[in-house]
């Protein structure tokens, strides 16, 4: 099974790098872009019975250890 | 008086720690391999600063979840006084002992250079003689957030043990090197017997380093 993992700031919290991207975008002639967020993205390859279990589990890593709940929001997808 | 330095793949400070300890309370410290599953009766447990695992995922998580930890976590809850600087204060957020989050500086550059902290806390082990003083910062992410509840709680309990101020003490937008919340450099647990704070005081401790004023943290709990 393979999951996939993004991690994003959360909405309230500045981005400072997604700023420079939009602003660098902006100079490149993308002058419609309204905001750049920056996040991770991680692939974990795992043993399941099933996509609960699976999806069970990749959200105790993620609270665990792959996010900082503080600052961050994550996104499971299991294929 | 005993104390430990941890010691991860990756710190570079902890020697510069124990010299400091060693010079300022005359007692060598015991260095901890983080691999050790347990420390010996402590009086101070410092987590050094530097780039443990090379600052995989998030500067401090992989440390957090080395064996070691498990027996800080533990002590640090039984009262022993913890100290984390830099990287160290990093490693103790991620490990939950204290609260927020260390983000990239707002700048998107790495500091080095001297600062200048005022304490808010007084009362603690390691502030209670605090005045303002100079010090050296060094990090890409020490820019501290809290959410509004979390800073509400930790301002209503005196956690908040350092804010980088200018030379008058003002705490000010404009001594925020960092983008820090409330211009926070270092702040407490619950009980004030753990310190996280970015400025490094080891760097600030002898004659040669140009500046004495950290010598006071390590003189608070070790005299």
């Amino acid at each position: 099974m393979l999951a996939k993992i993004y991690i994003t700031l959360k909405k309230d919290v500045l981005d400072p790098q997604g700023s420079v991207i939009a602003n660098s975008l902006k100079s490149l002639g993308f002058n419609n872009i309204a905001d750049v967020r920056q996040g991770k993205f991680i692939e974990i390859k795992l043993d399941s019975e099933n996509k609960e279990t699976a999806n069970k589990q990749i959200n105790e890593m993620c609270e665990k250890l792959l996010a900082n709940l503080v600052i961050e929001d994550y996104k499971v997808e299991i294929d | 008086m005993k104390s430990h330095v941890i010691v991860f793949p990756g710190s570079n400070c902890d020697r510069d720690v124990a010299v400091a300890i060693k010079n300022i309370s005359s007692h060598q410290p015991q260095m901890v391999w983080h691999k050790e599953t347990s420390i010996n009766q402590s009086d101070l447990i410092v987590v050094p600063g530097g780039f443990s695992y090379g600052d995989y995922l998030r500067c401090g998580a992989m440390a957090s979840t080395s064996p070691i930890m498990q027996d800080i976590v533990k002590k640090a809850k039984e009262g022993v006084p913890v100290l984390g600087i830099c990287n160290g204060f990093q490693i103790l957020i991620e490990s939950g002992l204290l609260d927020g989050a260390l983000m990239r500086n707002s700048s998107l550059s790495f500091i080095c250079r001297d600062i200048l902290i005022k304490p808010k806390n007084q009362s603690s082990v390691f502030t209670k003689n605090a005045q303002v003083a100079k010090m050296p910062i060094a990090h890409n992410e020490g820019n501290f957030f809290v959410t509004s509840e979390q800073l509400k709680k930790i301002q209503d309990n005196d956690q908040i043990a350092f804010q980088y101020c200018d030379e008058n003490g003002n705490v000010s937008e404009h001594s925020n090197p960092n983008g820090s919340l409330e211009n926070i450099a270092g702040i407490l647990n619950e009980n004030k017997n753990v310190l996280g704070m970015m400025p490094h005081p080891e760097r600030a401790a002898e004659l040669a380093h140009g500046c004495e004023d950290g010598k006071t943290i390590f003189e608070s709990i070790l005299n």
